[in-house]
């Protein structure tokens, strides 16, 4: 469009005519609308919706205070620990910046867990918003590579361990393993090198990807527009004038009012844990990570942060034991497909693939098993969207029973997460392994649960009362 | 049947709880060497002139062998000290008051005096915290539950750090003294694999020597334990609630030190929570004016 065709801008007093200058050679006034005031959102939004923007705005907290924090850091194995000491002394309001920044990476995965909650109980992920639960389990899985490269920059022995034994990890896959390891460190130890790389990817390249992902996440929503409590599509039922959904409000500036009175409880929570507890007991920052790191003292018990932890129990749940219970389970699974499932080519795709499963169960030792299943348990968010088969998107209409296997699902997940923060017994080791065939079998066994039951009408429009 | 699985759900999640519960409550006690800490009175950490006397003793003692390199001289300044009085009274292995507080100990001979450096002690009243107490318990007990053990290259051992490679560095002030170390344990014998409980009860004279009486306990239902009892000290230019209080002083010398942000980070903290509290106030009202229309 030709920069004489578009309207002046009007409204915006004394701004209107540099505005109008802008808008004829960039989509201002149409982004603006397209995402903020022409953007509708139904209007029976609840607690959970505050989720999302408030992980944007711990973005760029983290991102804001993370350029301040790499002013004064030294990425030098000599030298970061006590650089980290000298943000917190020397540097007017280090302890500031540094402690946001700590606590910041706890809040992320705080606010991100409840926004994927939110998605899994409203059904969120469901057609046409497929995309848009990727491209948010592709930023999950930024935040959790983020965080993983973050944590190692402090130099302390839980930075130092902690990598080690997840770098190590990767010398458990079959044949590249050993070297794959060795070229993830860049030495036959955790050093120098490897904190100069992990610094690179935690400053640089995963911020971009994150960056685009958001972005990405932001315009899918906008294109789909967004879920709501109900479930409901609120496109269904428009005003035949305007064309625009009954049950819809701008975003801006209703949803902008509302997200900051989030904005304000949030910082409220997160300013108390900043300024009165910021080890937050040790969960935040694990004691022992004021000690430097040692290589040549291993300390007895070695947690990842807490935000790891449910996925680490399940790591560590896959003993040598545990191998005979996954392959009864990948039998029983194959029993359930033979007898419910109809198409034949199915079946067959299922036994070739549970036997070629059962036979490399055996054929490769636990602990590649265990690195498997802990990948397995971060990326099976994925497979969400074609694993439910329930008639309605909203927990809400679904039967009963299937809030209590959320339930079991949530509690297994918390659970989890308790012991991984915990050193290893024999109970928490027998709990653990229970509560992964509960996690996984809460997605494999999906789409026979999803459907099965009595639902509730779901009603043609939202269910909003006034403020 | 509905409410059949509903109460089996229940069950469920109830059974879980409580099994993380039982865990919870165990775990507590595996942190350490399990001697039980004592609680550092924590008022001591707003007392000017404690931080002040626990300074001094850090700069005449600790400081000999253990640096804080994270500290510089004149931060004490937090603690009321002026330069002046840092440079007259406190300055000694520096020549500058802006200088951090190196020790004067070269860590090569540390490492061949002690079989290792003795670590740096800018953060570690936050390192030595854990389930068992903060960091300040732990300094607190760890420096007063030394004991006289001969069998030590350094004459001396330790009830919360056993073994230790520091000597009693204080023990002209606390005097020395003996211990009593009562633990009941099994023996799992090699051949008949059956096991047996006994009570080994090690005695130190505060000379340090040893002395070991092992009973052999009836049955199988005991549990393991140990007991310190330490003996009156012997020849201390101070007595134990003197010594108690100026290792008070220093721990809470030591937490200040760890964080000497603390008291500027809570101060400000109040008014942050505040101006938060009235900015989350204004934007429900904004919020509240807005959606008034909402219908």
């Amino acid at each position: 469009m030709a920069a004489g065709q578009k309207q002046p801008v009007t409204g915006a007093g004394l701004l209107n005519g540099p505005l109008t200058w802008v808008d004829q050679r960039f989509p201002l006034v149409s982004s603006w609308q397209a995402h903020l005031s022409e953007y509708y959102a139904p209007k029976n939004f609840n607690f959970w919706y505050f989720f999302g923007s408030l992980a944007m705005l711990v973005l760029v907290i983290q991102i804001v205070t993370g350029i301040f924090l790499v002013m004064h850091y030294k990425p030098d194995a000599a030298k970061a620990f006590e650089s980290v000491e000298y943000i917190m002394r020397e540097v007017p309001y280090g302890w500031l910046v540094r402690y946001m920044h700590s606590t910041g990476a706890s809040a992320f995965f705080v606010v991100v867990y409840m926004h994927m909650f939110r998605g899994l109980m409203y059904g969120s992920y469901r057609k046409p918003r497929e995309l848009v639960w990727i491209f948010g389990c592709l930023i999950f899985l930024c935040l959790m590579a983020e965080a993983f490269f973050g944590y190692l920059l402090p130099w302390g022995q839980m930075s130092f361990w902690g990598a080690q034994v997840i770098v190590n990890l990767f010398g458990a896959i079959p044949l590249i393993g050993p070297d794959l390891s060795l070229w993830i460190r860049g030495d036959y130890n955790v050093s120098d090198a490897t904190l100069n790389r992990f610094f690179a990817f935690h400053v640089i390249a995963i911020p971009l990807v994150l960056l685009g992902l958001v972005a990405a996440h932001i315009l899918a929503l906008h294109e789909v527009g967004s879920n709501n409590p109900d479930g409901v599509d609120i496109y269904d039922h428009v005003d035949k004038q305007t064309g625009k959904p009954l049950d819809g409000i701008p975003f801006h500036p209703y949803y902008t009012v509302h997200d900051i009175m989030g904005v304000g409880v949030f910082l409220s929570l997160f300013s108390a844990v900043v300024f009165f507890a910021p080890e937050m007991g040790g969960y935040a920052l694990e004691f022992n990570n004021f000690i430097p790191a040692d290589p040549l003292k291993t300390p007895s018990h070695i947690a990842p942060v807490w935000y790891f932890t449910p996925f680490y129990s399940i790591l560590r749940a896959v003993t040598g034991e545990f191998i005979y219970v996954l392959a009864a389970c990948a039998v029983l699974y194959l029993a359930l497909i033979w007898f419910t499932v109809k198409s034949s080519l199915s079946k067959i795709i299922a036994t070739v693939a549970v036997v070629g499963f059962v036979g490399a169960l055996f054929a490769f030792e636990a602990k590649f098993w265990g690195v498997v299943g802990m990948g397995a348990s971060t990326m099976i968010f994925f497979a969400l969207p074609w694993l439910d088969n329930s008639p309605v998107r909203s927990i809400r209409y679904r039967p009963d029973w299937h809030k209590y296997i959320y339930g079991v699902f949530v509690l297994s997940f918390l659970v989890l997460g308790y012991f991984g923060v915990k050193p290893p017994s024999a109970l928490s080791e027998r709990i653990s392994q229970a509560l992964t065939i509960v996690y996984f079998a809460f997605f494999m066994l999906m789409p026979w649960w999803s459907g099965m039951g009595n639902f509730k009408k779901v009603p043609a429009r939202v269910t909003f009362a006034a403020h | 049947m509905k409410t059949l699985s509903q109460k089996a759900m229940f069950g469920l999640l109830t059974g879980a709880l409580a099994i993380a519960a039982s865990t919870a409550v165990g775990s507590a006690f595996a942190a350490g060497s399990g001697y039980p800490l004592d609680h550092f009175p924590t008022e001591k950490l707003t007392d000017q002139s404690a931080l002040q006397n626990g300074a001094k003793i850090f700069v005449n003692n600790c400081l000999n062998c253990h640096g804080a390199v994270s500290m510089r001289y004149n931060r004490l300044s937090d603690i009321g000290l002026t330069d002046n009085q840092i440079r007259e009274n406190l300055l000694f292995t520096a020549d500058k008051v802006g200088e951090v507080m190196k020790t004067s100990l070269a860590a090569a001979d540390a490492k061949a005096w002690f079989g290792a450096v003795p670590p740096d002690l800018s953060v570690i009243a936050r390192a030595r915290s854990s389930g068992a107490g903060s960091g300040s318990d732990w300094i607190y007990t760890y420096l007063r539950s030394y004991y006289r053990d001969n069998s030590r290259a350094t004459g001396w051992n330790n009830a919360v750090y056993p073994n230790v490679g520091m000597p009693h560095v204080l023990w002209e002030t606390q005097g020395q003294r003996g211990a009593t170390i009562t633990e009941i344990k099994s023996v799992i014998d090699a051949k008949t694999k059956k096991e047996s409980w006994s009570k080994v009860e090690t005695k130190f004279t505060s000379d340090g020597t040893k002395s070991e009486a092992i009973t052999a306990l009836e049955g199988t239902g005991h549990h393991a334990e140990q007991k310190f009892v330490f003996d009156k000290p012997v020849g201390g230019s101070l007595d134990q609630p003197a010594y108690d209080k100026q290792i008070a002083d220093l721990t809470a010398y030591l937490t200040y030190m760890s964080d000497p942000s603390a008291k500027a980070r809570t101060r400000i903290g109040t008014w942050v929570l505040i101006a938060l509290g009235f900015f989350t106030l204004l934007a429900w009202q904004l919020n509240r004016v807005f959606w008034k229309d909402i219908k």
